[in-house]
């Protein structure tokens, strides 16, 4: 199969503002006042160059290479300030790069934003038209396809009305419609689907697919790992300016999560009480290998690790248990997973200190922030109990009898689930 | 099978201009206007008709304070007219001015979200003040009938006249967004700096006024050239003046050629700055 992007050591560099020396004696005031016109001067013409290097200049992509065959749906992931943005702006030729080149065969079609060019004073007719053109299509090609624009964006009766009367849902959907028309042979898109209620997402995402399916091209950028996972075989993963990895998405995703090693800290532990004779000392999520991770995927095998000590016995006694609590960020407990229900005789032979490890097959949250409290008990006393003791961030993912993620207005849990009709 | 090839690299120095692309943007530069003429008359009651209240009611408040009071030289017109005349072009050249600063400006969001050749901002908010250009120029045109003032044969030279000030408004208005989208300084020079440049055109004063030995300097200015030979025309009021229009037909073409280039040149790196 051909190359229909190469894109070729591909670097781009901005410079970012300098912290400003403070003045330090009241002369010193007035001469930088006086100064100003000629700071700013410099620091302005310096946006636009970025010649020498020095401690200003900020690499936002460096060295990329990579190459997308026709038909290819490829994913691009990485955390914010990873230079996705960049790169899709050098991609649909909002800027130029500062080195490097990127060849592309075919019409392309960018969608960084849904309905660019909407006017609010204009009707949905006349921005149909206006952003359209600024797409790249000609009036002509708009007039064969306004009917099919208008079917698709389902706002048909609002057409002559004012845009500045529509909800933002409608706005959406009328430059989606507009967007979904484009027939380009590559079509780049960031994090459209971001927008819109579910049922629009769902047909956002069947576009794509069917747009897939006709052997055009598509690079997508998201944060929706699930949705990267269920439409792109492969995926780039970039990092600080650099492509780290280019692999399959399973793959990517997983060097993703593992890259990101801040967010899911232990607390403090500072909010807790029981008796003391056992102590939780530590608490981590990590994944089947013993990588500690910051968020999980929906639908992800992973285990909580809890360290504990205790100074009163040698052995903990028979009847110890431990509980983890899992609570919504509203406080509500949603589940408990614990050693006194598991079928598991781990805790006959507990040492006095030592780290204990559960094991979640799959999980089945729906993406968000949720919180874990641990908890000791001996029979009905409580040795210790942590109020969130760690932070669960679950992110969307991939989960057994579901092609895609409801909302999280539709409940919180998800569960196997497969239809047939009788 | 034939693809199109796009190559995407970075670029040094002064680029040639892509007129092909431009013209593929066609369209859009035309929904452009529009959209600039609708949306800035939405939701007004005398909507259009403000494109000739603006210059009818300055030629009023000139007509008394420069014509009554001042007593400044007509060259024979009558002053309500003698201005008129003057401040038809003077609006559109004005309004341009402002206007085209502010196009890339207004339209960042634009810029930094899709590709298309960003001169069809400017252009555009150049276009779209022609409409209110042909309303003042018709209500002129009414204003001639109703004084029963017969415009000479060069009336036939007004095509390239308004040529003239097009090219300049457009070349003008090519440097002043690009440079605007850098430095916002201009957008604040602007509001003030279009209001003192009217005194630097014979828009309240006849050409005949500024001193002979100076006048081939003053004719650097195309709107110099531009208004004389409209009052020339309309009003009568001196022989045409071709050695001001030739000043101003090469001052005009300078400035368009510059404008054009010098907006290529900047163009790269719009979606970074603005």
């Amino acid at each position: 199969m051909a190359s229909v992007i190469e894109v070729k050591e591909l670097s781009k560099k901005y410079r970012i503002s300098k912290p400003e020396k403070q003045a330090d004696t009241f002369a010193g005031t007035i001469l930088k006042g006086l100064k100003q016109p000629f700071d700013n001067l410099r620091q302005i013409h310096g946006l636009s160059q970025v010649g020498e290097d020095d401690e200003s200049i900020f690499w936002a992509l460096k060295d990329v290479s990579f190459n997308v065959n026709e038909g290819e749906v490829l994913g691009i992931i990485g955390h914010n300030g990873a230079g996705k943005s960049t790169l899709l702006k050098i991609l649909s030729r909002i800027t130029e790069p500062t080195a490097g080149e990127v060849r592309i065969y075919g019409r392309v079609a960018a969608l960084l934003e849904v309905g660019t060019g909407f006017h609010p004073e204009l009707t949905g007719r006349e921005n149909v038209y206006m952003n359209g053109t600024i797409l790249g299509m000609t009036k002509k090609e708009i007039d064969r396809k306004f009917d099919a624009i208008v079917d698709f964006s389902g706002v048909e009766k609002h057409l002559d009305t004012v845009v500045k009367f529509y909800s933002s849902g409608m706005k959406v959907r009328l430059g989606f419609a507009v967007a979904a028309h484009l027939e380009p042979e590559v079509l780049i898109i960031d994090e459209v689907l971001a927008v819109g209620d579910a049922e629009f997402q769902s047909k956002c995402l069947g576009k794509m697919e069917s747009v897939a399916k006709n052997g055009r091209t598509i690079i997508f950028v998201s944060h929706d790992l699930g949705a990267i996972q269920s439409l792109c075989p492969k995926s780039i993963l970039l990092h600080r300016g650099l492509l780290t990895h280019y692999d399959n998405s399973d793959v990517v995703v997983s060097a993703y999560l593992n890259k990101s090693l801040t967010s899911n800290d232990a607390q403090d532990f500072s909010n807790r009480f029981g008796n003391g004779n056992i102590k939780i000392l530590a608490a981590e999520i990590t994944d089947e290998s013993g990588n500690k991770l910051s968020e999980v995927q929906t639908g992800q095998k992973f285990s909580i690790q809890i360290s504990y000590a205790s100074e009163k016995y040698n052995q903990l006694p028979p009847f110890t248990y431990f509980h983890v609590f899992c609570k919504s960020h509203s406080g509500v407990k949603l589940f408990v997973l614990s050693s006194k229900y598991s079928i598991s005789d781990m805790i006959s032979s507990l040492n006095s200190n030592g780290r204990i490890r559960c094991e979640v097959e799959s999980l089945p949250l729906l993406p968000g922030n949720y919180h874990i409290d641990i908890c000791c008990k001996l029979s009905e006393d409580t040795e210790d109990y942590v109020y969130d003791a760690l932070k669960l961030n679950v992110i969307s993912g991939r989960f057994p009898g579901y092609s895609r993620l409801p909302n999280n207005t539709a409940g919180s849990f998800l569960i196997k689930q497969s239809w047939s009709s009788s | 099978m034939y693809k199109e090839l796009t190559v995407i690299k970075a670029t040094r120095g002064w680029r040639r201009f892509d007129f092909g692309e431009l013209i593929h943007y066609k369209d859009l530069l035309w929904f452009l206007t529009v959209r600039g003429i609708k949306a800035k008359y939405a939701q007004s009651v005398l909507g259009v008709l403000w494109a000739f209240i603006q210059p009818l009611f300055s030629t009023l408040v000139f007509t008394l304070v420069f014509g009554r009071l001042a007593k400044i030289d007509s060259n024979g017109a009558p002053y309500f007219l003698f201005s008129f005349v003057a401040l038809v072009p003077w609006t559109f050249f004005s309004n341009t001015l402002t206007e085209s600063a502010n196009s890339l400006v207004a339209n960042a969001n634009m810029i930094s979200k899709v590709y298309f050749p960003r001169l069809v901002l400017p252009l555009s908010s150049i276009f779209s003040k022609g409409l209110d250009f042909l309303i003042s120029f018709t209500v002129l045109i009414g204003f001639l009938i109703t004084y029963q003032q017969v415009p000479t044969w060069q009336v036939i030279f007004i095509p390239w006249v308004i040529l003239v000030l097009l090219m300049t408004s457009l070349g003008i208005g090519m440097i002043l967004s690009a440079m605007a989208v850098q430095y916002r300084d201009i957008k604040h020079a602007m509001t003030f700096a279009v209001q003192l440049l009217m005194y630097a055109a014979p828009v309240v004063y006849p050409t005949t006024n500024v001193p002979e030995s100076w006048r081939t300097v003053y004719a650097i200015n195309p709107m110099v050239g531009v208004i004389e030979s409209f009052r020339s025309v309309f009003l009568n009021t001196m022989p045409f003046p071709f050695e001001w229009m030739l000043w101003a037909t090469l001052t005009s073409t300078t400035l368009f050629v510059f404008g054009l280039f010098y907006f290529r040149k900047m163009e790269r790196v719009f979606a970074d700055v603005a």
